[in-house]
């Protein structure tokens, strides 16, 4: 044994899970082929709201192949509600959610009838036969009206759209001053005082894999394999809601492709598979199409934002007021109502802020139900501050960075408890600002924006600033439970020592393209110093995995991975013991590197793996040593983790066509410790893509019947390389101090901090033609509005669907 | 999703082709590269009786001269319409227009004759064959026909063509030494056109001596912008000239309002698309 291993944490390492991700040889839920497999289809709702007045499934019963066909009749009895695990307020409005329409639909797309048949194509074809006569209902869509006097009701039993509101005042914290008043007082001394109305349009995940489950009930448990990010949580709330004990429930996720918070659920369809699987008694299968998966899986982000922002006339911010509405749409899912809570906490962002109250009020309408979209309330709250404050610097003619250096905390002055009672415990805002201007050549731009202004080019060049952080690795149990949460924010992680020294790391958080397996293989090879190959991940599987909270929220490395980490300093310390009595010294005489523990001033030692064999024979253990070096922790982060950076955009606006270009883009975040940059590259770029696609391109439009009119994906536009810039990426480091890895998180900075980049830079580029904002997505066709009309002439929502025009959506014919 | 069952037939010459169309009535559908037709099967929004599948005609295939004009295959795929080097030295709007059809992939499945037969108005070589004047070659249970692009294109995804009958070949005039730029706006790259300019130009002796014009879904069919032809033929090729002859761009258009474009913004896009698609061509 030598000990001239290269360090394992921070080297670019490919992943050793892409192989068989990319070709698709492996266990995607789809591709699960079970004996006597059956398939399901579903039925969904062409309407936004009907009353079921007729369902004839006789002729569909009758069709070859079909083994049954239920109806929310057939299950109402067992299929209990959906569950929503975070009850945001005691009196919060919370409707019934069957995972099978029974008498009334509520949004388009709703499930209303199943097929279960030999093949996939005989049960889709069962669904077209089944006849269902609707009767309409008052459809009510836009939030403001659902929740003026006399609007029609989604939910008639509750008398209500109103789901809850939910209220972070300082004043009443104590964590700062009473907003109402601060603002008050800064407009009777004539200071700044902005008011602005923001609106986050709805946004659809659009995971590459689409969802699947296969139910198996021919064993003593049922297992279901499902496309996943929650196997942990969904196993537990099936137990819940069915009424099945859990321990009669195995819930496997595969590999998963991609979930972006989309597949942070328990959906209508993994109920309907586990109840027809279970009452048939053979496995069953559904898989869903493009299509269904647009129209039903759940949607993100919608939020009206009327903020108010005091400054002094030097530009020192007094206090933050917020008022959001939140769509729900019809339904509650797993933890909808708490997604725009989650921004109460990010609004102050970075700066200093002496008063802040926020107001939420989360609304029921007949569209799909909303739920986690990557970075899950806290996109929405960076998107509003970081526009507030160069709509401050616009204001007062000051560079929007100066603005924000003058405001925000400076690295000295960590930790930081916020206004929102968040205690931030370090960060340098100051060196990620430097190093983004610097490499963006910030200077050169704005000189070059000056001049193409001053000669009047019909391309006008914009510079958008973000400067953000965001609370990552949810999360402290205590502050779940605070904020009314249906569970704790722990993970689990265990480690298995084999025989031949090889090692098992099991996660309770589970991946769906992460890169964990890559990412807990370095961090183990390293604290165990034994090679990065002889380390495998197991994951997602609740009978070898049985313990977790999964993968969302940017939680997995620093909660997760932590977990990981501290379990092998426990298997160090179990095999310490061991080797100590091999080598007949005291533990006190050992030192453990690079997987050997030696003993001091001498050349003997062992090798862990010489350890593990010993400990597996257990022919020569010490007194009341058991024979195991496995070990295993559960661990609870004392406080989150606070990732933050700088992002600059560059963006040409041809005010001709009022087409966006993005010229170029930095950003330098700080994610803390780094475990493989190569991932971190990876997740920085996808988020960036996803954060710019809310910018210019990606928006859920619904027609005034309520449906959903970009339900391809040749209507919703999801960007590829070909639309986007070339990235300049580069990071600071400031190890976080709440754990043992200083890392932070990853997952979401690039969404969170991209969105407000861009439309700063949209805004910037035209605000000397009277622009001073442009809606989501910034459309060729908004901002040549916005610039020809001004910017309150804008149109928001565009009427679509009621002329015939080109494209996909249009076909019904042709000849060839 | 998946497509309600239907009939398959994959004749080898074009006769069996119109035999099978004829047999299988109106409720056939013909399948070239599949690009338009088979999404709009698996969502179920159309469901034929048969499907045509003219993937193994070989005559269907290919580009060659026949005197004075280009004859391409109504099977050949995007991808060899753009690589073909008689298409890009005598119909070189063809071929630039074809380089922003979709993506590869779709290039290399989807054919020429498929997507002028489907006739959707934001499909991007309907403008080009419409403004180089091509012919559509027709072949029906009795015989063959010639169809001008100007009568072809009828309505929204409707041709000239019968139901039994099925598109064969085009033959395009050669353009050669003209100068030719199709000036495509869309959000994404693999998006249909919201609007597109097709201009091929000769310019002689620093005059634009020819020029032909035709836009992208600016109407239930492409469009020919005569009145923009008309104000460039016979002058100077400057700014001056092509920024006036592009406020003749909307002329006799009929835009529709959809998701991505109001029909004024259209309108007004048409214009500065039309502007620069023309100093472009003028310039190469």
């Amino acid at each position: 044994m030598t000990a001239t291993i290269e360090p394992e944490l921070g080297r670019p390492r490919r992943r050793k899970e892409d192989a068989r991700l990319i070709t698709g040889r492996t266990r995607w839920t789809d591709n699960i082929a079970l004996p006597g497999l059956l398939h399901m289809a579903v039925l969904r709702s062409p309407l936004a709201h009907a009353k079921i007045s007729r369902l004839d499934a006789e002729a569909a019963r009758s069709m070859p192949g079909v083994i049954a066909v239920l109806t929310g009749t057939d299950l109402a009895e067992q299929q209990g509600s959906l569950p929503c695990a975070w009850p945001i307020t005691p009196d919060m409005a919370s409707p019934q959610h069957p995972a099978l329409a029974v008498d009334e639909v509520r949004f388009a797309g709703e499930p209303v009838a199943l097929v279960v048949a030999r093949s996939a194509a005989e049960a889709r074809d069962a669904v077209e036969a089944i006849d269902v006569d609707y009767e309409d209902l008052p459809v009510v869509l836009d939030m403001e009206a659902a929740l003026a006097d006399g609007s029609p009701l989604v939910h008639q039993d509750l008398g209500t759209n109103r789901c809850a509101t939910w209220v972070f005042d300082s004043g009443e914290a104590g964590t700062g001053e009473d907003v109402d008043r601060v603002i008050a007082e800064a407009r009777e001394r004539g200071d700044v005082v902005l008011e602005r109305r923001f609106r986050q349009q709805r946004l659809i995940p659009a995971f590459m894999e689409p969802r699947s489950v296969v139910v198996d009930p021919t064993g003593e448990q049922i297992t279901m394999w499902s496309a996943t990010q929650v196997p942990h949580i969904l196993r537990l709330m099936l137990a819940m809601t069915l009424g099945v004990p859990e321990q009669k429930i195995r819930v496997i996720a595969p590999d998963v492709g991609g979930g972006f918070g989309g597949k942070l659920q328990v959906t209508p369809e993994e109920v309907l598979t586990f109840l027809a699987a279970r009452r048939i008694g053979r496995p069953v299968k559904w898989t869903e199409s493009r299509s269904e998966s647009m129209v039903s899986a759940h949607h993100g982000r919608d939020q009206i934002q009327r903020l108010t922002l005091a400054a002094r006339r030097d530009g020192t911010l007094l206090g933050l007021k917020v008022d959001l509405l939140a769509d729900m749409g019809a339904y509650l899912g797993l933890v909808t109502p708490g997604i725009p809570i989650l921004g109460a906490f990010m609004f102050n962002a970075i700066y200093k802020l002496p008063a802040y109250r926020f107001s939420c009020t989360n609304v029921f309408t007949n569209k799909t139900w909303t739920d986690a979209y990557r970075g899950a309330g806290r996109p929405e709250a960076t998107y509003a501050i970081e526009r507030m404050m160069d709509e401050l610097a616009a204001e007062l003619g000051k560079d929007p960075l100066e603005v924000r250096e003058q405001n925000w905390i400076k690295h000295e002055e960590f930790p930081y408890t916020t206004v929102a009672g968040l205690t931030y415990d370090s960060g340098n805002y100051e060196a990620a600002t430097e190093e983004a201007k610097r490499l963006f050549d910030y200077q050169a731009l704005r000189r070059e924006q000056a001049e193409r202004r001053e000669r009047g080019d019909a391309v006008q060049l914009g510079i958008g600033v973000s400067t953000y952080t965001e609370m990552c690795g949810l999360a402290p149990s205590r502050v779940l439970g605070s904020l009314s949460y249906g569970a704790g924010g722990w993970e689990h992680a265990a480690i298995r020592m084999l025989a031949t020294g090889k090692v098992e790391v099991i996660t309770g958080s589970s991946p769906h393209g992460q890169g964990h397996e890559t990412a807990w293989s370095q961090i183990i090879a390293d604290k165990l110093g034994v090679p990065f190959e002889d380390v495998e991940v197991i994951h997602g599987d609740t009978q070898s995995a049985h313990k977790g909270m999964d993968t969302y929220g940017s939680r997995s490395l620093s909660v997760g991975g932590v977990a990981a980490a501290m379990a092998a300093d426990r298997v160090i310390e179990k095999a310490s013991k061991i080797a100590a009595h091999l080598l007949e010294c005291s533990e006190d005489d050992l030192e453990f590197t690079a997987g050997r523990f030696a003993v001091r001033g001498t050349d003997r030692g062992t090798a862990i793996q010489e350890v593990a064999l010993a400990a597996f024979a257990a022919h020569d253990l010490p007194e009341g040593v058991e024979p195991s070096l496995d070990a295993e922790v559960t661990f609870d982060p004392e406080n989150f983790s606070f990732p933050h950076g700088t992002h600059l955009c560059a963006a040409e606006v041809d005010t001709e066509t009022g087409r966006v270009r993005i010229r170029s883009y930095v950003c330098v975040d700080d994610v803390g410790k780094v475990v493989n940059p190569l991932i971190v590259e990876g997740q920085v770029h996808g988020g960036l893509a996803q954060g710019i696609a809310q910018a210019l391109y990606e928006e859920a439009v619904f027609d005034e019947m309520g449906t959903l009119t970009t339900a391809t994906l040749a209507d919703y536009l999801v960007p590829s390389a070909a639309d986007l810039p070339t990235f300049t990426t580069a990071r600071t480091e400031t190890p976080a101090t709440t754990n043992p890895l200083g890392v932070k998180g990853v997952g979401e900075a690039g969404t969170i901090a991209s969105t407000p980049a861009v439309v700063n830079a949209v805004v910037d580029a035209v605000r000397h033609l009277g622009v001073n904002d442009v809606d989501m997505p910034c459309t060729p066709m908004r901002v040549w509005h916005a610039i020809h009309r001004g910017a309150g002439a804008a149109p928001t929502e565009m009427a679509t669907g009621a002329e015939a025009g080109g494209g996909l959506g249009s076909i019904d014919g042709g000849d060839q | 999703m998946i497509p309600s069952a239907f009939d398959y037939v994959a004749p080898s010459t074009v006769e069996e082709a119109v035999r099978a169309l004829a047999e299988a009535g109106e409720d056939a559908k013909v399948l070239a590269g599949g690009q338009s037709l088979l999404p709009v099967l698996r969502m179920r929004l159309a469901a034929p009786s048969t499907v045509v599948d003219l993937g193994r005609i070989a005559e269907l295939r290919g580009v060659h001269e026949d005197g004075d004009r280009l004859v391409i295959g109504a099977m050949t795929t995007h991808y060899d319409v753009q690589r073909d080097p008689l298409v890009r030295q005598h119909a070189l709007l063809l071929a630039l227009a074809t380089d922003t059809v979709a993506d590869p992939q779709v290039r290399h499945r989807g054919t020429f004759g498929g997507s002028l037969a489907h006739a959707d108005p934001a499909g991007d070589l309907l403008a080009p064959a419409l403004a180089l004047d091509a012919e559509m070659v027709v072949a029906g249970p009795n015989g063959r026909r010639t169809v001008p692009a100007e009568d072809f294109f009828v309505d929204y995804f409707t041709t000239a063509l019968a139901p039994d009958e099925l598109l064969v070949q085009v033959r395009v005039p050669k353009f050669s030494g003209w100068g030719a730029h199709y000036e495509k706006f869309n959000r994404v790259a693999q998006a249909w056109s919201i609007v597109a300019v097709a201009a091929a130009v000769r310019v002689d002796g620093g005059s634009i001596a020819e020029a032909r014009v035709g836009l992208t879904n600016m109407a239930s069919t492409p469009v020919r912008a005569r009145g923009v032809e008309e104000a460039l033929i016979g002058r100077p090729a400057t700014a001056e000239t092509i920024r006036a002859a592009a406020q003749h761009a909307a002329e006799g258009t009929q835009p529709v309002t959809d998701a991505n474009a109001d029909a004024d913004y259209r309108r007004h896009l048409v214009e500065v698309l039309t502007s620069r698609a023309v100093t472009a061509a003028a310039a190469g």
